[in-house]
C-alpha cells in the first residue's frame, strides 16, 4: 500500500523532470522545422554569407551576413565595456573593500543586475543616442557604438557577480602565502589571485558575451536598424535579435521571410549554446583545479 | 618605492572601475525616476488610456503585466519545483539525469527572443491559442523554468542530510520525508528564487512581443484568450509607434518607473529574505 503510493509519486516527479528535457528538445525541433525550409530554398551558404538582406523587396534577398556581423560588432563592443568594468568592480569588492563597503556594494550590484533590458533600451533611445549624436556630430545617434555601450553597461553587473564568485573561491592560504613571501597586495592580486581565479572570471566573461549576443530589446531600440554590412562603429546596424523582433510582426506565416526569421533564431540558439558549453567546460576545469569538486 | 606607486595606481584603477559602474547605473535610475515621477499620479495608475495613448492612465497595462506574470508563475512554480525535487531527492546518479541537468543549464542560456519564436510557433499557431495571455504566460513560464529549478535545487541541497536520515530512521517514507521535512526547511530558499523570477518575468519583452502583447486596447482582458498590454512592451510601443512622440515619451517614462519599482522591489525582497535566512542560520549549524 505504502510502497505503491511511493512508486506513483516517484513516477510523477520523473515525468515532471523529463518535461524540461522535452522543452529544450521542443525548442530545437521547432527552430529546425520552421527554419530548415529556408536552407532548402536559398541554400545554407547563400543564406549565411549573402551580403544583402532585403526580405520585402521583389525579388527578395535573404542574406544574413550583415546581421551576423552586426551582432558580432555590437557584442565585441559590449565586451570592451563590460569586462574591464565588471572584473575591475569585482576585484575592488573582493580585495579592497572593507566589510562594510562590501555589505553595501554586493547587494547594489545584484539589484542592478535585475533592471529589465527594455529600461536600458529606453534610456539609450531617449538620452544616450541624442547626446552622442550632438557630442560626436554624427547624423544618427542610434549606432553600433550606442548599442555596445548600453549592452556593456547592462552586462556589467552580471560579469561582476560571476567574477566576484570566482574570486571568493580562491583560498585565503594563496593570499597569505604570497604576502608572507614579501609580495605586496598589488603583486598578490595580479600574480596570484587573478591567475587562480582566471578561468572562473572567463566563465563570467563568456556568459556576459552570451547575454549580449542574445539580448533583444536594447539593441532593437538603440542600434538604428540599418541592415547593411557594418563599416564603422558609428553607423546604424541591425543585429540578428532585433531583426527577428522588428520583422516578425509583419511577415506572413509560412512565407520565406517567416522561415528565414526562424532560421536566424536557430543560428542564434546554436551560437549561445556554444558559448554555454564553453563556459561549462571552463568552470568545471576551474573547480577541479582549486580542488572544489564538481 | 616603485612597487608602492604601482600598487597605488592599480588600486586607483579598480576604484575608478567600480565608481564608473555605479555612476552609469545610477544615472539611468536617476533619469527614469526624475522624469517618471512628473507624470505619476493616482489617475495615471487607475485610468484607462485616452486620446490615442496620449492621455489618461495605464491601468490596463499594469493589469496585463500582472496577469502575464501570474500565469507564468502558475505554470512554472509547480513544474520547476517538481523537477528540482526529482533531481535532488529521487534521482539516481545516472547518465539520463546528467542529460537533464545539462539541458536545464542550456535552456537557461537561450536568448529570450528565441523563446518568443518557440511560443509563436507552438502556442500561438500550432496549438491555436492565438496572441493571448495564455500563450504569453506559457512562453514566459518556460523561459523562467531553469532559474526556478536551479534556485529550488540549491535550496534543497542546502538541507542537511541528517534531517533526511532522522526522518527516515523514524519510519517515514521517502515522500513523507520530502513533504514534511525537506520541503519546509528549504522553503525560504525556494521563495527567494521564486521572487527573483517574478521580477525577471515582469520585465521581459521579447517573449511576449509575438505571443501576448498588443499596443492598444481600451478594454481590460476578459479571458485567458484575450491579448493584453504589458508594461515592458508598452514602453517599446510608445517609443516606436503612434504620432505624438512628446506625450508618448512622458508616458513611457511613467511606465519605465512603475516597471523599475516593481522589479527592484522584488530584488530587494529576495535579498532581505536571504539575509534573514543567513542570520538566523536555520539549520542550526
Amino acid at each position: 500500500m505504502y510502497k505503491k503510493k511511493e512508486n506513483i509519486i516517484r513516477w510523477v516527479f520523473t515525468v515532471f523532470a523529463f518535461s524540461s528535457l522535452l522543452f529544450l528538445v521542443g525548442i530545437m525541433v521547432t527552430l529546425f522545422a520552421a527554419g530548415l525550409p529556408v536552407f532548402q530554398e536559398i541554400g545554407l551558404f547563400n543564406f549565411i554569407f549573402g551580403k544583402d538582406w532585403y526580405p520585402t523587396y521583389n525579388p527578395p534577398d535573404f542574406g544574413i551576413l550583415p546581421l551576423i556581423l552586426a551582432s558580432f560588432l555590437v557584442t565585441i563592443g559590449a565586451v570592451l565595456v563590460c569586462v574591464p568594468l565588471g572584473v575591475g568592480s569585482a576585484l575592488f569588492i573582493n580585495e579592497l573593500a572593507t566589510h562594510k563597503q562590501r555589505a553595501i556594494l554586493k547587494p547594489i550590484i545584484e539589484i542592478l543586475a535585475g533592471i529589465p533590458s527594455i529600461v536600458y533600451g529606453f534610456f539609450g533611445m531617449v538620452i544616450v543616442a541624442p547626446y552622442l549624436q550632438r557630442l560626436l556630430n554624427i547624423p544618427v545617434g542610434q549606432t553600433a557604438f550606442t548599442g555596445s555601450l548600453m549592452l556593456g553597461i547592462m552586462a556589467t553587473p552580471t560579469v561582476c557577480s560571476i567574477s566576484e564568485d570566482a574570486l571568493s573561491f580562491v583560498p585565503n592560504s594563496f593570499r597569505e602565502a604570497s604576502l608572507a613571501l614579501g609580495g605586496n597586495r598589488w603583486q598578490t592580486l595580479t600574480k596570484v589571485i587573478i591567475p587562480s581565479a582566471g578561468s572562473g572570471i572567463s566563465t563570467g566573461v563568456i556568459l556576459g558575451m552570451s547575454r549580449a549576443v542574445g539580448e533583444t530589446m536594447t539593441v532593437l531600440m538603440v542600434t538604428g536598424g540599418a541592415a547593411v554590412i557594418p563599416t564603422s562603429f558609428f553607423k546604424p546596424v541591425r543585429p540578428m535579435t532585433s531583426t527577428i523582433a522588428a520583422e516578425m510582426g509583419e511577415t506572413v506565416v509560412g512565407s520565406t521571410h517567416y522561415h528565414s526569421l526562424f532560421a536566424i533564431g536557430l543560428i542564434l540558439f546554436l551560437i549561445t549554446l556554444l558559448f554555454n558549453i564553453i563556459a561549462e567546460i571552463i568552470s568545471r576545469r576551474y573547480r577541479l583545479k582549486l580542488g572544489l569538486g564538481r | 618605492m616603485d612597487k608602492k606607486i604601482k600598487q597605488n595606481l592599480g588600486f586607483l584603477l579598480l576604484l575608478i572601475c567600480i565608481l564608473t559602474t555605479i555612476f552609469f547605473l545610477g544615472i539611468i535610475l536617476y533619469f527614469i525616476v526624475a522624469r517618471g515621477i512628473r507624470i505619476l499620479s493616482w489617475e495615471f495608475l487607475t485610468q484607462v488610456p485616452r486620446k490615442a495613448m496620449t492621455a489618461g492612465g495605464i491601468a490596463p497595462v499594469i493589469v496585463g503585466t500582472f496577469y502575464l506574470t501570474s500565469g507564468a508563475m502558475i505554470f512554472s512554480i509547480p513544474l520547476g519545483l517538481a523537477c528540482a525535487v526529482y533531481l535532488s531527492e529521487y534521482s539516481p546518479k545516472s547518465f539520463i539525469v546528467n542529460i537533464i541537468r545539462i539541458s536545464i543549464n542550456n535552456l537557461a542560456g537561450v536568448p529570450s527572443v528565441v523563446f518568443g519564436l518557440f511560443g509563436l510557433a507552438v502556442f500561438v499557431k500550432y496549438l491555436g491559442f492565438g496572441v493571448s495571455i495564455l500563450s504569453g504566460s506559457l512562453t514566459l513560464g518556460i523561459m523562467v523554468l531553469p532559474s526556478i529549478i536551479s534556485a529550488a535545487q540549491e535550496a534543497l541541497m542546502a538541507v542537511p542530510q541528517s534531517y533526511r536520515e532522522a526522518s527516515l530512521a523514524l519510519g517515514a517514507t521517502l515522500w513523507e520525508t520530502i513533504r514534511k521535512v525537506v520541503l519546509p526547511s528549504a522553503l525560504p530558499g525556494i521563495l527567494t528564487g521564486v521572487i527573483l523570477s517574478i521580477g525577471r518575468v515582469a520585465g521581459e519583452t521579447a517573449p511576449i512581443m509575438f505571443t501576448a502583447a498588443t499596443f492598444y486596447t481600451r478594454r481590460y482582458p476578459n479571458s485567458v484568450f484575450s491579448e493584453v498590454m504589458a508594461l515592458p512592451y508598452h514602453i517599446y510601443a510608445l517609443m516606436t509607434e503612434g504620432v505624438h512622440p512628446e506625450e508618448q515619451t512622458s508616458i513611457a517614462y511613467g511606465c519605465a518607473l512603475i516597471l523599475l519599482i516593481l522589479v527592484l522591489t522584488m530584488s530587494v525582497l529576495a535579498i532581505i529574505l536571504r539575509q534573514r535566512q543567513r542570520s538566523q542560520s536555520y539549520y542550526g549549524t
